[in-house]
């Protein structure tokens, strides 16, 4: 990690926050190019392939969705982390499972953003709080409660395992990885391997619920 | 691809323009031109026609004739009145469409076989590019073949009704009139974006129930003149009848004849009023939401950003103001709260998270990041949970030292907990001063008082987080 620099490609439409994330992530990783708008990212993210792509959630022609979409069928290897200043449950969830390994909100400091960058490189998953009580909130202890009892296709995808909650649940009430790792006297290798279940869970599953509740929050 | 035809030709629809934007249905009241031309001869298309490939002589063809397109029978889409069905046969057959047109007509006002049998063509033939018939597609769904069936139900039974009571005229058109309603239904449930859209501007010009700009001079007269005569028949009908059963019936079916004679000449003056109006209110509310929406951007981020631009040295401000705006911002565009709203009606325990959120922001300069999980109604016991959420969140605020404070809350079926975390400089529990275990106790007694409890954990250097877990009412009532 502290020998080889990870490479990093910035995509937002606003030029201010751009230059603002370039001058927050310093030295401590390579940014390799930017771009503000989609088609431009693709043809340079294409042409560098970075380690990691930070893209903004909102922007125009599809967003950064349509970034991860198009990127993810040539250069599967390249790592998403998507930046936004909407919590709306909807881009969360719609850009997840475009297949970005996490997301955190513009409010992010300097020293976080870099780390959860390095964290996406090494193939981690990224939860803010706020993503983690999403996903609590989609993946909910009792799906009977929430408008009928609706069949799960398949259990494993479908559900949390306790400990994923109890992970979950420490993320959202704002304790580091590490901090997690203590308090559950785990690993921090093992929290971020519960992590990335979730993650992969919230991309595959087949849930009804993800997206009528995701649909049904934006609607509130 | 489906077979493409040649353009149908326009010399046939020459004729049609003369005629003007009158409709089809107008003509079938003219009694001319007696050609003995027999649709149903022409139709279902013979499969083994010959393909007759005389190449293009268009200048030497007899009035009657048409162009000609080889390929199956289509409905024709350039050159139609209603389906397109005499469009279609004249390009395939080479007979000039209004010909055709004009034989339907003779034969709908004969005993209505002509109307049934350009209905069941208009749904047997597929449309020009197309392979599929509406018919197909209509009979695919249930529903559309159900409303069919109770269309033809319905008129069935009217009609039958009719020729029981003496109107014998009635019975000779049941089942011509009940095919081509059935058909119409499906043909109207079953056509696709195109042919739908050309049927509605088929109705906007239909002289009793068009809408207002497609009126001409000449259809109000059609139409007046269709009221009027409706009146005459039931008054006609009401003097001259001799019928014993009709004579008890006579009144109440020449008072509706002449009701439905009225409602002709009015009932589109009525229609028209009221689309108008419909029109005018969903343009006021419109426009109302359009000021509303520009006072509250002025309200709110325009002023924010002036006080930006005032404070843009005290980066500490700059921070609060864009996080309290932006807070608000998004509870309006994601929660439909307006701005300044925020004292409202609180009535559920987001809605008091993200008011806790902003007082304690704007109140103490720190972020405060709440994550809520799950939503109910708030209870005076759930009041107090959050009542007492806000007490450890200013606390937080005020002694940690942290920049920001996280503020969970999640509510679960049985009970909702609440979560207060800093990552400030944190106390020993067992040695606090007298005034912050003052405001622990209040934070503890305030819960226990209500069923709930408290657990504060704190360490010199490691932070501090306030756990309070209140149990729910409904949940606590369940139990017993």
């Amino acid at each position: 990690m502290s020998e080889n620099k990870v490479r990093v490609f910035l995509v937002d439409d606003h030029h201010l926050f751009l230059s603002g994330v370039r001058a927050e992530l310093g030295d401590s990783v390579e940014v390799v190019g930017d771009a503000d708008e989609v088609g431009a990212a693709i043809e340079l993210i294409a042409e560098r392939v970075p380690d990691v792509v930070l893209v903004d959630v909102h922007m125009p022609d599809g967003g950064g969705q349509a970034v991860i979409e198009a990127i993810g069928a040539i250069h599967p290897e390249v790592r998403f982390l998507a930046l936004s200043v909407s919590d709306a449950a909807e881009d969360v969830i719609g850009v997840i499972r475009a297949g970005a390994r996490g997301y955190v909100t513009k409010t992010i400091s300097g020293p976080e953003l870099t780390e959860a960058v390095e964290r996406v490189a090494d193939g981690d998953a990224v939860f803010s709080p706020r993503l983690a009580g999403f996903v609590l909130d989609a993946f909910a202890a009792d799906p009977g409660a929430a408008g009928g009892a609706v069949p799960s296709f398949d259990p494993e995808l479908d559900q949390l395992t306790p400990r994923e909650r109890e992970v979950l649940r420490l993320i959202a009430r704002g304790y580091a990885y590490k901090e997690v790792a203590r308090e559950l006297a785990i690993s921090v290798k093992t929290v971020e391997s519960h992590v990335s279940a979730v993650l992969r869970k919230l991309q595959l599953s087949s849930r009804h619920q993800l997206t009528r509740w995701a649909t049904e929050r934006r609607l509130l | 691809m489906t077979p493409r035809n040649t353009p149908s030709p326009h010399s046939a629809s020459g004729l049609s323009l003369v005629v003007g934007p009158a409709l089809a249905w107008d003509h079938r009241f003219i009694p001319e031109h007696a050609e003995p031309v027999d649709p149903t001869v022409s139709y279902p298309p013979p499969p083994a026609h010959p393909p007759g490939p005389e190449p293009a002589q268009p200048r030497h063809r007899a009035w009657w004739r048409a162009a000609r397109t080889r390929g199956p029978l289509r409905r024709s889409t350039t050159d139609r009145m209603g389906g397109g069905v005499a469009g279609g046969l004249s390009a395939r057959f080479g007979i000039d469409a209004n010909l055709i047109r004009f034989a339907f007509i003779l034969v709908a006002v004969g005993a209505g076989t002509g109307l049934a049998a350009y209905v069941v063509a208009w749904l047997v033939i597929p449309a020009e590019g197309s392979t599929t018939s509406i018919g197909r597609r209509a009979l695919a769904d249930r529903r559309t073949v159900g409303l069919a069936l109770a269309f033809v139900t319905g008129l069935v039974a009217v009609l039958l009704v009719l020729g029981a009571i003496g109107l014998s005229f009635a019975a000779n058109l049941v089942w011509p009139v009940s095919i081509a309603v059935g058909g119409l239904v499906l043909v109207w449930r079953g056509s696709d974006a195109e042919e739908r859209a050309h049927l509605s501007e088929l109705l906007g010009r239909a002289p009793l129930i068009g809408s207002s700009e497609h009126h001409t001079r000449r259809a109000n007269t059609v139409r007046v003149l269709l009221g009027l005569a409706l009146v005459v028949i039931g008054l006609c009908v009401l003097v001259a009848s001799s019928h014993p059963t009709l004579a008890t019936l006579r009144t109440v079916i020449a008072a509706n004849v002449a009701i439905v004679g009225f409602l002709v000449v009015f009932g589109p003056w009525w229609l028209r009023l009221a689309r108008d109006l419909a029109v005018e209110r969903r343009e006021r509310v419109r426009s109302e939401e359009r000021a509303h929406m520009a006072a509250s951007v002025h309200d709110s981020v325009l002023q924010t950003l002036a006080l930006i631009q005032r404070a843009a040295g005290d980066q500490g401000e700059v921070t609060r103001l864009a996080r309290a705006q932006e807070r608000e911002l998004r509870a309006w565009l994601f929660e439909g709260r307006s701005p300044g709203s925020f004292t409202g009606e609180v009535s559920t325990v987001s809605q008091a998270v993200s008011v806790i959120e902003g007082e304690v922001e704007a109140a103490h300069r720190v972020a405060v990041e709440s994550v809520t999980v799950g939503d109910c109604d708030l209870t005076t016991e759930l009041r107090a949970l959050l009542g007492a959420g806000r007490e450890a969140t200013v606390n937080a605020a005020k002694w940690s030292g942290a920049p920001s404070v996280s503020f969970f809350v999640e509510v679960e079926p049985g009970q909702v907990s609440v979560f207060v975390r800093d990552r400030g400089r944190g106390f020993d529990p067992d040695a606090v001063g007298t005034d912050r275990r003052g405001i622990a106790e209040s934070i503890s007694a305030r819960v226990a008082r209500h069923g709930g409890r408290a657990i504060i954990r704190s360490a010199p250097g490691q932070g501090t987080e306030v756990e309070l877990v209140m149990p729910r009412t409904g949940a606590v009532r369940e139990r017993k």
